[in-house]
């Protein structure tokens, strides 16, 4: 493969230096760079590995009630963690189903929220991608496009965000920490992954150097815990993106939902909150013709970016279900099959 | 001699007595878990170099640049390979000499035929070097459009199908069985592009000195991969030494020697160092084989009491633009079920796609889903359960020839099968099931049928003065247990203990065992193992019965039994004399013999020979998300005498994921503008993960064959994957009440629409 530098700094500050050359890249687990690296699809002149970076890999639970997550802790870590998992029980279930086993004990949090889209296309180096090539267009148009985006997705742009962590985060209001040149800065990760518009090549807000190194939850997040869900529709049991997800999260008060949290997965160019669904839901009683009403608004305005008309109505089943199972309450450990339609019946707990 | 590749014996392989039968563990099991199994790649000889091959992107054109000044001033770079300067080739690698040869692509010109076609090799002294002097050559091409997908060419009818089956057959008349049915069917069903991703990729290590030529690489056949490569290089076979004892699996796309395979022993000609090539898993969907899509209509008749009065099997199906191989896929209606009438037909394209070959079930598998899923179809038509609708059209002959069957419990597997899994209580109505959480649920059931094949090969054994014995083939184990199950074979022909024997296999240097194909390896050289070891106890007995001083003078008439080690007068045990007392006394320091194989033609002209078994599954299926996941899958199967049911039951769960494979996961996206396969890497060409695999049972069905061959044995290599594929399919039918004709089954087609 392309010779490039390998830096390994041992402060932050040398990290954000190191990386402000021209292309160069972080690397943490390397789950998704490398691959992209070896594919041709990315062409890093400077790696500079942030593993050993001190400080970045602590679960912190925060005076407020809130929790900070450093960006280097590893996505089985923080889903086996049980004072998180109770606590933020969709994020845990989400994190066990992404991947494998293998990839989530290598996998780190900052990472994944820089994971690339899956798109084909994207990978195809021979093939049209304007993510990949600004200006070469988008041959997933017109291609083989049954699983790619039916919200947000621009001309320019079909693909999906491949992320099942992001969902559940994105609805629960996760902040993003960020070092950069400039100091510190926190972005809302809702409005960290940016809509592909013209310029899909642009996925966040990151600027040359910004290094992630947290993410936090405020204290609300905690609020939800005991009706919360992450649901996960995939092509084989494990080991598969999502064909559509989505994150749920509700306080019932008296028998009426106080407060709503909705996200959806593989619908769109970034994990997508659905605010006016939520709004939908507040007051409500938690039964099926709410939940039917929020999911028409939750893809209401969900177009076919190709032939994918079906992820539309799967979109919609989806919200229902997720609600109704966040609804009945959140289990009281995660089920064997995370976010499986299958994991109710299995009896089964995940013991790992 | 030191024997080049042996397995030492575990305590858990000692035992006297009968070996055939038991339940031994692979006796390379530990070798493999400690990661000391030694596979093609592993190897490194001195001064090696490695090679990286670079593909194209394009499936139809030619290659019009390659910046090989810019590959070869990357560091490390010591040669690259292109048309213009590879090794002259004695044979034209698109000759086609025989059946089994196929045309490789070998740097022979500028074209390109598919997508992922190699067209230059870059030889390095790293491997990361080599790989970006592959990626610097950015070559250019006079691109052409491809032809992608079953319609996408002219159609033709191939003179010959499978290897060397007729296109078409027929026995009845098929127009009046259907004229005359009370209940038909007319059903089409798709199957998509498949490829093997054996998980260890095709790989070689090559080193020339001379005209002599020493390769370690993965083959399903050895004597066939000597020849082909003697035949392009031209040199003898006896100068050509391949080692592959292991095989990180193979399932018909390492039978023959690939052309990725041929440019690494090319390479290493042009460089004159040993060279690695190891195929990347993207660069396996293309050169080595795959399995070929098809569209395959069925019209069923059956009468009024649910017989058939006809079936008319017809399938659609591609080839490479340059070479033959045409998927057998209708012939899985030749052997199943009794119809007065019965014509089976093909019909093909060529497409630009590197040539398909045989994949596990070659045409079995693919003629399998379809059949069974119209036989499910043509039960419901006539109102009948699927099990009492196959045992109605039960063949007690072959139906499309008419022989008896050599054996066939397949009644005694529907019987089993269905009673292990509970089918009585299956409703006849789809979509009446569900379970506790309200998910759909289904039952569906499949034959399954394989032919048993016998091919070629010989065995040479010899029992040493010490009386310990060797047995020598060159046979090849692919994770299926060849070395275990010929080894007890070997063990029980020579009288031995496994512990007092050894078992040699895997390199050329040995006699040659056949090719590990069909699900006949076990059967062929299985029994030329047998005959070897029959031929040398044989041996000894004829010295022992003619030399007056040993306790077996003159038992030649009442004749001797073999067992650990020692030779027993048959009709006197106290008489006996151990085999390194016989060599002793003859003055021998060992005694060989050799044994052969190869199919009785009496035996074939009279019987057809078939292994058979019954497969229920049952899925589940959420009602609203389409999500369908298989909870239960039972075989039971009867495939004659079996050597070692644990191995045969690996093998046969094997079978049945891929057949639930073929029913829900398992397919190539090609993009039809630039005929390049979208998803060639494992994360998105779907096989079943742990997740997926149910709770499975496979039931042997005793079944004693005297025809097939000495040892009864019919193969379970394939067997498997048939029946299951369909009996996954039809029990989606049954939980959901949809048909689906369209391989794999995807959620949106098991949605129903919305309520509102």
């Amino acid at each position: 493969m392309k010779n490039f530098d390998y830096v390994r700094p041992s402060t932050v500050s040398e990290a954000i230096a190191a990386a402000t050359e021209p292309d160069a890249a972080y690397l943490a687990a390397g789950t998704n760079l490398l691959d992209l690296m070896k594919g041709g699809v990315v062409h890093p002149n400077r790696l500079v590995d942030v593993t050993r970076l001190p400080g970045l890999d602590r679960i912190e639970h925060l005076p407020d009630g809130g929790v900070r997550i450093g960006a280097l802790v590893r996505n089985a870590d923080l889903a086996h963690d049980p004072d998180f998992a109770r606590s933020y029980p969709s994020i845990a279930e989400a994190l066990l189903s992404g991947a494998s086993a293998q990839l989530r004990n290598a996998a780190t949090v900052g990472g994944n929220l820089l994971q690339r889209t899956r798109c084909s296309y994207f990978y195809d180096v021979a093939s049209a991608c304007n993510k990949r090539e600004p200006g070469s267009g988008c041959d997933a148009h017109d291609g083989e496009n049954r699983l790619h985006a039916v919200l947000g997705w621009s001309e320019a742009c079909i693909a999906t965000h491949p992320s099942d962590f992001c969902v559940p985060l994105v609805a629960l209001d996760a902040v993003v920490e960020i070092e950069g040149r400039t100091g510190r800065r926190e972005v809302a990760l809702e409005a960290f992954h940016l809509p592909p518009g013209d310029t899909p090549e642009r996925e966040n807000v990151l600027e040359p150097g910004d290094l992630i190194v947290a993410l936090r939850l405020p204290s609300e997040a905690r609020s939800f815990s005991a009706h919360a869900r992450y649901l996960k529709v995939r092509e084989r049991t494990s080991y598969a993106f999502a064909v559509v997800s989505a994150a749920a999260a509700l306080r019932i008060e008296g028998g009426a939902i106080w407060d709503a949290r909705l996200a959806l997965g593989g619908v769109a160019t970034k994990p997508w909150r659905a605010r006016a669904a939520e709004k939908i839901l507040a007051g409500c009683n938690p039964d099926l013709a709410t939940f039917r009403a929020a999911a028409e608004t939750a893809l209401a305005d969900a177009k076919p970016s190709g032939n994918n008309q079906f992820k539309i109505a799967l979109a919609r089943r989806i919200v229902v279900r997720a609600l109704t199972l966040a609804a009945a309450g959140t289990p009281r450990r995660i089920p064997a099959l995370p976010a499986s339609p299958f994991s109710s019946i299995s009896g089964a707990l995940h013991g790992a | 001699m030191v024997p080049e590749i042996s397995l030492t014996q575990s305590p858990s392989h000692s035992r006297h007595g009968s070996n055939i039968g038991q339940p031994l563990t692979r006796r390379d099991g530990i070798l493999k878990v400690k990661g000391e199994a030694r596979y093609a790649a592993d190897n490194h000889p001195p001064g090696m170099l490695y090679a990286v091959l670079a593909v194209s992107h394009i499936a139809r054109g030619r290659v019009s640049f390659l910046d090989v000044r810019a590959a070869k001033s990357h560091p490390g770079v010591v040669d690259v390979m292109t048309p213009a300067n590879k090794p002259p080739l004695a044979e034209d690698p698109d000759a086609k000499t025989n059946p089994f040869m196929f045309r490789l692509d070998l740097l022979q010109n500028d074209l390109v035929r598919y997508a992922n076609q190699p067209i230059a090799v870059v030889i390095a002294e790293t491997l990361e070097a080599a790989t970006e002097g592959a990626a610097l050559l950015s070559p250019r091409y006079e691109t052409q459009p491809p032809r992608v997908g079953l319609d996408s060419n002219e159609s033709f009818v191939p003179p010959a199908v499978g290897v060397g089956n007729p296109s078409e057959l027929r026995r009845g008349d098929v127009e009046a069985g259907l004229a005359a049915a009370s209940r038909q069917i007319d059903a089409t069903y798709e199957t998509p592009t498949q490829y093997h991703n054996a998980m260890e990729p095709h790989a070689i290590v090559a080193a020339w000195d001379g005209d002599a030529l020493s390769i370690d690489t993965p083959s399903q056949g050895l004597a066939m991969a000597q020849g082909r490569i003697a035949g392009l290089f031209g040199i003898s076979p006896e100068n050509i030494h391949i080692r592959s004892p292991f095989l990180g699996g193979g399932f018909g796309s390492k039978g023959l020697i690939a052309g990725p395979q041929i440019l690494g022993i090319m390479a290493a000609r042009l460089v004159g160092k040993p060279v690695k090539l190891v195929l990347r898993r993207e660069q396996m969907y293309g050169p080595v084989g795959h399995r070929a899509p098809t569209r395959q209509r069925i019209r069923i008749g059956a009468d009024n009491a649910g017989a058939l009065t006809a079936i008319d099997h017809h399938a659609k199906t591609v080839s490479s633009s340059f070479d033959d191989f045409f998927e057998p896929a209708a012939d899985a209606s030749h052997t199943l079920y009794a119809s007065p009438a019965i014509a089976t037909s093909h019909e093909a394209i060529r497409v630009d796609t590197g040539t398909p070959l045989f994949m596990r079930a070659p045409g079995e598998a693919t003629g399998s889903i379809a059949l069974e899923s119209a036989i499910d179809e043509a039960a419901w038509a006539c109102g009948m359960d699927p099990l009492a609708f196959r045992i109605r059209n039960y063949a007690e002959v072959e139906p499309i020839s008419g022989k008896p069957f050599s054996s066939k419990a397949l009644r005694e597997c529907y019987r089993q099968g269905a009673e292990r899994f509970g089918w009585s209580q299956r409703p006849l109505t789809p979509r009446q099931l569900r379970d506790e959480a309200g998910l759909l649920v289904g039952w569906g059931m499949g034959t399954a049928t394989f032919p048993a094949l016998m091919f070629q090969a010989e065995a040479r054994a010899v029992i040493r003065s010490d009386g310990s014995g060797v047995m020598e083939t060159g046979a090849h184990d692919m994770g299926q247990g060849a070395w275990t199950a010929f080894a007890q074979i070997a063990a029980d022909s020579l009288g031995l203990d496994l512990a007092q024997m050894e078992f040699k296999a895997g390199t050329s240097d040995l006699p040659d065992a056949g090719i590990a194909g069909g699900s006949a390896h076990t059967a062929t050289a299985g029994t030329a193992i047998h005959n070897a070891g029959t031929a040398v106890i044989a041996r000894l007995e004829e010295l022992a019965t003619n030399n007056e001083r040993s306790p077996l003078f003159g038992a030649g008439n009442a004749g001797v039994i073999a067992r650990n080690g020692r030779l027993f007068r048959r009709d006197d045990e106290t008489r006996s004399e151990s085999y390194a007392d016989i060599l002793g006394h003859a003055g021998l320091t060992q005694i060989e013999a050799r044994g052969k194989s190869t199919a009785d033609p009496a035996s074939q002209s009279t019987y057809a020979m078939h292994a058979h078994g019954a497969v229920f599954a049952e899925v589940k299926v959420d009602p609203d998300l389409g999500q369908i996941r298989v909870t239960r899958l039972i075989g039971a199967f009867a495939a004659g005498r079996i050597i070692n049911p644990r191995l045969v039951r690996s093998q046969i769960f094997g079978g049945m994921i891929w057949g639930m494979s073929f029913a829900l996961h398992e397919q190539a996206v090609m993009d039809r503008r630039s005929g390049r396969t979208l998803n060639a890497n494992l994360a998105e060409y779907h096989i079943p993960v742990n997740a997926d695999v149910p709770p499975m049972e496979a039931l042997m069905i005793d079944e004693h064959d005297p025809y097939v061959n000495a040892l009864g044995i019919k193969g379970v290599g394939e067997i498997g994957i048939t029946g299951s594929a369909g009996a996954v399919a039809n029990a989606v039918w049954h939980a959901t009440g949809i048909r689906v004709r369209r391989f794999p089954i995807r959620i949106e087609d098991v949605l129903t629409p919305d309520p509102h």
